[in-house]
């Protein structure tokens, strides 16, 4: 059963080579990749699921000096999602990107990104985390340069100084660390940990170096642009993924390992960024002109709603209220993915057929294209959190935890950013239905539509309707 | 020799402490390019001092490792940054 950790790292890795050697057979090779992860990381999930977490030492080195890949029930659930994503959009980019030319430069880097969300993920030492995040960093900002235009570099640029800002202040922690505790694996550290100045400081720069790649409210200022100027697929995949490994990464510091030092001010501090993310990403999304801009901007407000559940868990007790809140947050989280790319992938085919994204000129956009405005209005349900999609379970989860605690001002704003978001949703819907008659068949592109739909169904019906197992995979953990 | 090791970190903060400063108050691309390697250096300063054990032990290579990966990555990185700084330069004369 290790073996699948071993392949949802050597897999993409090794088809990254394949694609720059060969880029005729590109497209054959990135789905053949796509099949394997989704395979591996299905795998990985049943396994996780009956046996509990899974380790494996590269090369036989022990961990402290070799490299050890870890799952656990959160890996696990975050791979599997990363795999899908990636599938769905490598089927949609292959579309995307008409010219030969064009694809031979996409593919390698978007395989050695696919590569690096792997591998963040499944990393168990502080030090292999630093560097997924810089070749995750690396590789995203290539990427979203690729958009060709002005706008799309001077974001980009800025995208990668912000993220090697980012990294830099991860690494000072990491090294304060190792000072601190001789080690840099993961699970020793979880019982070692005691509160101290060096503990606390640690903390304080890996978690400041997150939030900036994590575009959490008020450092979130590199994310609209990066990802609304970045070519569609690869704003899918940033929305959905790079920025939530990030917080995958807060969430492991917080939860698991510094788990006995997190004060429940520091807690608070987080909701209330987390709080200020929802109303001010919901907010701008509601004022935007561009379609892509709304898309990044309630990317913004969504990763608000995780940072919500931090003063919760904090003043939980542990049992069963607590672990409903850790599924309520995961599954908020893994509908995002889904949903969020599915919007990014909708908009790029508007983009592609109608030559623009204006949300004021989309008249007729649903006549059009039937299948993709329908994919956006699934997305949108996501997002506003109506039932049955997964992030329902989640909100309903962040609002009991609430309820519990009596920390009701996380209601006003729960509340506040789902009106918002059923506002700036329904605006697009508004818009997108003109008066000229339906066409024949609801899907008139396939291999461009389908992606989006898919997603947004996951988002909709998989994670909401068959969201149980989520609780089940994620007790012990965190 | 305690007080060497401890001068060596506090020295790696402070250029830390700098590098950080011209980054978050300066608007030159160029200027928080050099300063982001600045804050690498003082990083890894107190990595190098953190694996100071003693006169006459070896140093622990463990911090050396890092430093030398960190190195690395600061170099790509830092090539990336100034390959886009050129053609963003080149598009706005374009332009």
């Amino acid at each position: 059963m290790t073996d699948a950790l071993i392949w949802l790292v050597a897999m993409p890795l090794a088809a990254a080579l394949a694609t720059l050697l060969l880029p005729r057979h590109a497209s054959v090779v990135v789905i053949i990749t796509g099949v394997v992860t989704t395979l591996a990381g299905g795998i990985l999930l049943f396994a996780v699921g009956t046996q509990g977490a899974l380790s494996y030492e590269i090369g036989g080195w022990t961990a402290g000096l070799g490299i050890a890949l870890r799952a656990d029930g959160l890996s696990a659930l975050l791979l599997l999602m990363t795999a899908l994503v990636m599938l769905a959009a490598s089927i949609y980019a292959s579309a995307y990107f008409s010219k030969a030319v064009e694809r031979a430069r996409f593919w390698p880097l978007w395989l050695l990104l696919w590569t690096s969300l792997n591998a963040l993920l499944l990393s168990g030492d502080l030090f292999n985390l630093y560097v997924t995040l810089e070749l995750l960093g690396l590789s995203a900002v290539v990427l979203a340069s690729l958009g060709g235009k002005t706008a799309a570099v001077a974001a980009a640029l800025r995208y990668l100084l912000v993220g090697l800002l980012g990294s830099m202040l991860f690494l000072a922690g990491v090294s304060l660390i190792y000072a601190g505790y001789g080690t840099l694996d993961i699970a020793a550290l979880a019982h070692l940990i005691e509160p101290g100045p060096v503990t606390w400081t640690a903390l304080a720069l890996m978690t400041a170096g997150l939030l900036l790649k994590t575009a959490l409210f008020p450092l979130h200022f590199w994310l609209p642009p990066a990802h609304a100027s970045a070519p569609a697929p690869v704003s899918a995949v940033l929305s959905a993924l790079v920025v939530k490994v990030a917080f995958y990464l807060v969430l492991r510091l917080w939860l698991d390992v510094f788990a006995a030092v997190v004060t429940g001010a520091a807690a608070n501090l987080l909701g209330v960024l987390g709080a200020g993310a929802v109303l001010w990403g919901s907010w701008r999304a509601l004022r935007a002109e561009r379609l892509k801009l709304l898309a990044a901007y309630s990317t913004v407000a969504q990763l608000g709603y995780l940072f919500l559940f931090f003063p919760l868990l904090q003043a939980l007790p542990s049992g069963p209220a607590r672990d409903a809140a850790v599924g309520g947050l995961v599954i908020l989280a893994l509908t995002h993915g889904f949903a969020k790319a599915g919007l990014f992938m909708a908009i790029g085919v508007i983009q592609q057929r109608c030559g623009h994204d204006s949300i004021r000129d989309l008249d007729g956009t649903a006549q059009r294209l039937p299948a993709t405005t329908f994919a956006i209005a699934l997305a949108g349900v996501a997002l506003i959190g109506l039932p049955p999609s997964g992030a329902f379970l989640g909100k309903w989860q962040l609002l009991a935890g609430s309820f519990a605690t009596g920390q009701w001002l996380w209601i006003l704003v729960t509340v506040a950013g789902s009106l918002l978001a059923a506002a700036y949703i329904f605006r697009v819907l508004g818009h997108a239905f003109g008066h000229q008659a339906y066409p024949q068949r609801p899907v008139t592109v396939a291999r461009e539509e389908w992606p989006a739909l898919v997603l947004t169904a996951m988002a909709m019906v998989g994670l909401g309707l068959a969201g149980a197992p989520v609780w089940r995979l994620l007790e012990g953990g965190l | 020799m305690l007080t060497a090791q401890l001068l060596y970190g506090l020295t790696g903060c402070l250029i830390v402490a700098l590098g950080l400063r011209t980054v978050l108050l300066h608007a030159s691309l160029l200027h928080r390019v050099v300063a982001i390697n600045v804050l690498g250096a003082g990083v890894f300063m107190i990595l190098v001092a953190i694996a100071y054990r003693g006169p006459g032990v070896p140093p622990d290579p463990i911090p050396h490792a890092l430093v030398l990966t960190g190195i690395v990555v600061a170099v790509s990185a830092t090539a990336l940054a100034l390959a886009l700084a050129r053609r963003l330069t080149a598009e706005q004369s374009n332009d």
